[in-house]
C-alpha cells in the first residue's frame, strides 16, 4: 500500500519537525519575552515570508534564501537597531514592509490565492526530509546551549549591564540568540504559517510565567507546556473529521492553556493573600517602598 | 590583599560621547578598604566614570589601572535598576548566585562552595530568609539588598555602586549606607559609591570626588576638606 505509506511518512515528518521547532521556540522564547523582545518573532516571520516569496518567484531553493535574510534581520533587531530607529517601531516597519513585498512578489509571479493562504496559515505538508535534519541539528544546538550556558543566559536576561560588567560576553549571546531564533522561525513558519509562528515563541513563556516563580521553573514549564500543547493540537488536526488547520489549532490550544494557568496563578495568589498575614519583621520594618 | 596597596588608579582620564566631553583629566588612586564617594550634578559623568572603571567604556585619553591583585573578574557592581527586573521570575538566591559567573570560567554550574558563600552573604545582609522568595515580590529595599548581595559575590576587592539608594525611603536608604560602611571597614573591600544622598555618604567615605558640570573641573579630597571647599557649598546647602 504505497499511498498509505506516503501519508504515514508525511505524518512522521510533520510530527518531528513541529515538535522540535516547538521545543526550541519555547526555550528561546523565555529569554526573548523576558528581555521585552516578544514582537521579534512576529517581525522575523514576516521577513521570512518576504524572503520565501522572492525565492519562490525566482525558482530558488527556499531555505538558503530565507535563513540568511532572517538571521541578518534578527541580528539588526536584537542589537536594538540604530539609535534613531529603535525597538518596536523598527520591528513594525520591517515586518509590514516585508509582508507587503512578499504578497506583491507572490501575486506578480503568478502564485494563486491557495499558495498565499498556505504561506499565511501554514500546512502540514511542508515538512521535507531536509527540514527534519535541520530541525534535529537546531534542537541539539539549542538544548546543549541551554544546558551549558543556563546560568549565563539567566544573567544576561536578568541584568545585561551587570553581566557585561562582570565579564560575560553578552554580545556573543545576543548573536547566538538571534541566529537560533531566526532559524527556528524559518523552519517552523511553513508549517505554522507566517501569521501564527510567533505564538510558539511567546505563548509558552507567558503560560509558564503565570505560575512559576523561578527562572528554572519558567524554563522547564515553558518547554513542557509547549510540547504538550503541540501534541494536543497535532492530534486534534490529524483526527478531526473536518480537517482543522494545524497552526490555528495549536495556537488555540495554547490560548486555552494560558487561560487555565492564569486562573491557577490567580487562585494561588488569592489563597496566599488569605493565609499569609502581610510580611513584616524587625529588619524589614523600615524597608518597604 | 594588602590594605594600603592601590587597587585602582586613574591617570588623567578623559571620557566622552561622540563630540561631547564629559570628563577631562581625572586622576585619583584608591587603596584597598577605602571608600570613595562620587557626587555631582546630573550629567556630570558619574555613571560614565563607573562604566569606564568597569571597562564598559573606552577612555578617549588616559588609563584605568587595576592593582593589588584586582582584575576585571573581581569587581562587584550594583547597577541602577532596570525596568525588566520588576516582573522577572527569579528566586532571590538565583539572582545572588549569578554574581559568581565572572569567576567561573568555562564551568557550567555553581560549585557547592559558591552556593554556601552566596547563602552566607545573604545572611550577612539580612536577606537569608528571602532566598526562596520570588525577586519581583520583594519590596524595593529588599530587592536592592539582594542585588547588593549579588554584587558582593562578584566583588573580590572592589565594589562599584551606582545610586543604590535611588527609590528607597529615607530609613531604608540609611540602613543601606550603614551596610556599605560596614563592608569597606570590616571586610577591607574598596568601595566606589555614586550617590545623591550626600550627607549619609560623607559619614562613611574616606575620599570624596565631586564632579562639576564643567568637564575639567572636579574636587578630590577627604570629607573634611570637602566640607570646607567652595564646590560643596551649593551641594551641602550650607
Amino acid at each position: 500500500m504505497p499511498e498509505q505509506l506516503e501519508i504515514l511518512q508525511y505524518f512522521w515528518k510533520a510530527l518531528v519537525v513541529g515538535l522540535l521547532v516547538t521545543l526550541c521556540a519555547s526555550l528561546l522564547g523565555v529569554t526573548l519575552v523576558l528581555r521585552r523582545f516578544s514582537m521579534i518573532g512576529d517581525g522575523l516571520s514576516h521577513i521570512g515570508f518576504g524572503a520565501l516569496a522572492v525565492a519562490a518567484a525566482f525558482g530558488w531553493a527556499p531555505l538558503p534564501v530565507a535563513i540568511p535574510a532572517v538571521i541578518a534581520a534578527a541580528f539588526l533587531l536584537l542589537r536594538g537597531g540604530g539609535e534613531k530607529l529603535r525597538g518596536d517601531a523598527a520591528v513594525a516597519l520591517l515586518s509590514a514592509g516585508c509582508l507587503a513585498l512578499g504578497v506583491l512578489v507572490l501575486t506578480l509571479s503568478g502564485g494563486s490565492n491557495v499558495d498565499l493562504m498556505s504561506y499565511m496559515f501554514g500546512s502540514l505538508l511542508y515538512a521535507k526530509s531536509a527540514d527534519v535534519l535541520l530541525c534535529l541539528a537546531l534542537s541539539v544546538v539549542v538544548l546543549t546551549g541551554f544546558g551549558l550556558f543556563y546560568h549565563r543566559i539567566f544573567s544576561v536576561t536578568f541584568d545585561e549591564p551587570f553581566a557585561r560588567a562582570t565579564g560575560v560576553r553578552t554580545s556573543a549571546y545576543q548573536l547566538l540568540t538571534a541566529i537560533l531564533t531566526a532559524v527556528t522561525i524559518v523552519l517552523g513558519m511553513r508549517m505554522m504559517g507566517t501569521l501564527l509562528i510567533s505564538s510558539l515563541v511567546i505563548f509558552p513563556a507567558l503560560i509558564a510565567m503565570r505560575v512559576c516563580k523561578s527562572f528554572f521553573g519558567v524554563t522547564l514549564t515553558a518547554a513542557a507546556s509547549a510540547v504538550a500543547c503541540y501534541l494536543i493540537g497535532f492530534a486534534l488536526t490529524c483526527f478531526s473529521p473536518r480537517g482543522l488547520p494545524t497552526g490555528a489549532t495549536i495556537v488555540t490550544v495554547n490560548l486555552c492553556a494560558f487561560g487555565l494557568f492564569a486562573c491557577i496563578g490567580w487562585a494561588r495568589s488569592r489563597r496566599k493573600a488569605h493565609c499569609d498575614p502581610p510580611h513584616s519583621g524587625a529588619v524589614e520594618g523600615g524597608f518597604k517602598t | 590583599m594588602p590594605e594600603n596597596a592601590a587597587v585602582l588608579t586613574c591617570r588623567s582620564l578623559c571620557l566622552g560621547y561622540e563630540n561631547r566631553e564629559v570628563l577631562h583629566g581625572l586622576s585619583f588612586r584608591l587603596r584597598g578598604g577605602e571608600c570613595l564617594c562620587v557626587v555631582g550634578e546630573n550629567g556630570s559623568g558619574k555613571s560614565t566614570l563607573l562604566r569606564a572603571l568597569l571597562g564598559l567604556k573606552k577612555p578617549t585619553h588616559g588609563d584605568v589601572i587595576y592593582g593589588g591583585g584586582l582584575t576585571r573578574k573581581s569587581i562587584g557592581y550594583l547597577p541602577q535598576q532596570s525596568a525588566a527586573q520588576k516582573d522577572f521570575p527569579a528566586k532571590a538566591a538565583e539572582v545572588v548566585r549569578s554574581g559568581f559567573l565572572n569567576a567561573m570560567g568555562a564551568r557550567p554550574w555553581y560549585s557547592k562552595a559558591e552556593k554556601q558563600r552566596a547563602a552566607a552573604v545573604m545572611a550577612q545582609l539580612g536577606v537569608a530568609d528571602l532566598a526562596l522568595r520570588c525577586f519581583r515580590e520583594l519590596s524595593g529595599g529588599q530587592q536592592r539588598r539582594v542585588l547588593l548581595a549579588r554584587a558582593l559575590c562578584a566583588a573580590g576587592g572592589l565594589l562599584l555602586l551606582d545610586e543604590p539608594e535611588a527609590g528607597l525611603d529615607p530609613i531604608a536608604a540609611q540602613e543601606l549606607s550603614r551596610l556599605i560602611g560596614e563592608l569597606h571597614k570590616e571586610q577591607g573591600i574598596a568601595v566606589i559609591h555614586v550617590t545623591h544622598e550626600i550627607h549619609e555618604a560623607l559619614r562613611e567615605a574616606d575620599l570624596v570626588l565631586h564632579l562639576a558640570a564643567q568637564p575639567g573641573e572636579y574636587f578630590l579630597g577627604t570629607p573634611e576638606e570637602y566640607r570646607n571647599s567652595p564646590l560643596s557649598e551649593r551641594f551641602l546647602m550650607k
